[in-house]
């Protein structure tokens, strides 16, 4: 407990850590997610941009990385991480390599989403002569975005998971910092202690993510 | 306002996967609607009435023959030619297909939008649209509120937004309760009657035809298998798909079954008879049973509007002697059309 309080200026600093880690995967990982999604949705067989060849070469990129657990893609992606950030290791280097998943596992989520908005209405607007783009920017997303919010909450709550493997390039932040100084130094209480702060977030995103998509799904 | 023509259009989807053949929609369909007509093409499901809507607005690719739209090939144009093709086609759903993220204003607003409208004449043209289909109040309310036959109203005033000249109807009231349906078919009349827009629509419906359609085409298989006048191609029709649609609105001879339970109860003679407008009347029939003695009762059928004409058929039972009923046969053959029902 004593040891708790000492280590407060720790959590303080691994609770921001957490938080840039996670707010840089989700703005950079949600728009690449965002686009990817889309085209993956409006280039399949029967999308208002059927595009095959691009169709199939994102779709197998999507399957060929979302599959590898993310403490081996955080090596795997490290090259990358050193050409961008200039380091393999540290919080860069996590955050690309949070990016990357975040960008594949979003893109999912997205197509998921665009595909439940009724193909009717997408007949409707080309019925009308509004172009692909309009379609995607004016029927396509608003009609999907009550799904689309919850889809980016539910990846909000993966990448703080995610993140908690920070330690296996050593950066820091809530998961690295409940291991590093609870799990291994046998105190309980900081591991509690961080996964309460984790809980809290979580808790606080989901009710956000709820409330944002009720108001537009009007339910 | 819009005339369209089909040519032997054709729609074939290339077979895909190893054991699939390839697959016709629509076969060598001729079809001639004249500005301001409302024309019906009918069919069951699959019988590529559909497709066949799709083709004139160029949702669908036509594989063959051509279509016109005021003496203008639309065939072959590009995508983005086909789009201002659009502007000038309103359609309307089974399912409506509005936009649910939207309120009914912006609805009926978003096809004004795409013609790139001005701002100030949009919102004009919104408020007389939904004063026009009777939605004035709802403009703000979101489209999941609304009631079928209200969203199909919504639908209406989307369609009719840019001042089209045609209007595809897919299915418009199968969705519909039959009170709902004819005050949507009541809406599309006067469309028709006060802008004198054309309107191409399909349906499985019978009522629907015979309610508002002036000229019909029956599709079976991806083809065109009748075509005509509504009372013409429903008062004498040619083929067993259209002998099925105009028994299921019309009045018909009784089937067997029915004519069984019928003969337990009249043990006269039955025959049919067959009233056109414009052909025998009536009083004919019955006066020239009456002057030969003959007892008449009517066991079966009726008379009905087709296309705003009156289409009849009556089974009757004929009660006297013998040789005097077969003499009166004789004599009403030569007056109407007439079938003795063994």
């Amino acid at each position: 407990m004593d040891r708790l309080i000492e280590l407060l200026p720790k959590i303080a600093d691994a609770t921001l850590e957490t938080l840039v880690y996670v707010s840089f995967a989700m703005l950079l990982g949600g728009v690449f997610g965002l686009i990817i999604g889309v085209l993956l949705t409006t280039t399949r067989q029967g999308g208002i941009l059927q595009n095959t060849p691009v169709y199939w070469v994102l779709n197998f990129l999507v399957n060929f990385f979302r599959p590898i657990p993310f403490v081996i893609l955080i090596p795997v992606i490290m090259p990358l991480a050193r050409v961008i950030t200039g380091k393999g290791i540290g919080g860069p280097a996590l955050i690309v390599a949070l990016v990357v998943a975040a960008s594949f596992g979003i893109s999912r989520l997205v197509e998921q989403n665009l595909l439940t908005v009724p193909p009717g209405q997408i007949e409707a607007a080309r019925a009308m002569g509004a172009s692909p783009m309009r379609i995607l920017l004016t029927v396509l997303i608003p009609e999907g975005l009550g799904p689309l919010v919850l889809g980016y909450t539910f990846a909000f709550i993966a990448v703080v998971d995610m993140s908690a493997m920070a330690g296996v390039v050593g950066a820091g932040g809530l998961g690295n910092f409940a291991l590093q100084y609870g799990y291994r130094q046998f105190n309980p209480w900081v591991t509690w202690a961080s996964v309460l702060i984790i809980v809290a977030l979580v808790q606080l995103i989901q009710l956000l993510g709820n409330v944002i998509a009720r108001k537009l799904l009007r339910r | 306002m819009t005339r369209v023509e089909l040519l032997s259009v054709g729609k074939r989807y290339p077979a895909r996967g190893r054991s699939a053949t390839e697959t016709v929609a629509v076969d060598d369909v001729s079809i001639e609607i004249a500005s301001g007509e409302i024309h019906a093409v009918i069919g069951y499901s699959g019988a590529g009435k559909s497709t066949l809507l799709r083709l004139v607005n160029g949702l669908e690719r036509a594989t063959s023959g051509q279509i016109f739209i005021d003496g203008v090939e639309i065939t072959g144009l590009t995508e983005s030619k086909l789009r201002h093709v659009r502007l000038r086609i309103g359609m309307i759903f089974q399912q409506f297909n509005l936009f649910h993220s939207k309120t009914v204003f912006k609805n009926v607003e978003y096809p004004l939008i795409v013609a790139g409208t001005p701002r100030e004449e949009r919102r004009a043209r919104v408020s007389e649209l939904l004063s026009y289909v009777g939605l004035e109040q709802y403009a703000h309310t979101h489209v999941e509120q609304l009631s079928g036959g209200q969203k199909q109203r919504v639908g209406i005033a989307r369609a009719l937004a840019t001042n089209p000249g045609l209007l595809l109807a897919d299915e418009a009231t199968s969705a519909l309760d039959p009170d709902t349906s004819r005050e949507v078919l009541e809406l599309l009349a006067r469309v028709n009657r006060e802008f004198g827009i054309t309107i191409l629509l399909i349906t499985h419906e019978m009522d629907v035809v015979r309610e508002i359609a002036q000229r019909v085409t029956v599709m079976e298989g991806g083809r065109a298998v009748e075509q005509g006048d509504v009372f013409d191609v429903f008062s004498s029709p040619q083929t067993d798909t259209t002998r099925r649609f105009v028994s299921t609105a019309l009045p018909t001879v009784p089937d067997p079954e029915h004519l069984l339970a019928l003969r337990e109860k009249h043990r006269g003679k039955l025959i049919s008879v067959t009233l056109r407008d414009g052909g025998v009347d009536q009083p004919v029939v019955f006066r020239t049973l009456a002057d030969r003695g003959i007892g008449v009762s009517i066991v079966h059928g009726g008379i009905t509007d087709v296309g705003g004409r009156s289409f009849g058929k009556l089974t009757l039972e004929l009660i006297g002697e013998g040789v005097q009923v077969e003499h009166a046969i004789a004599a009403l053959a030569q007056e109407t059309e007439l079938e003795v029902l063994a």
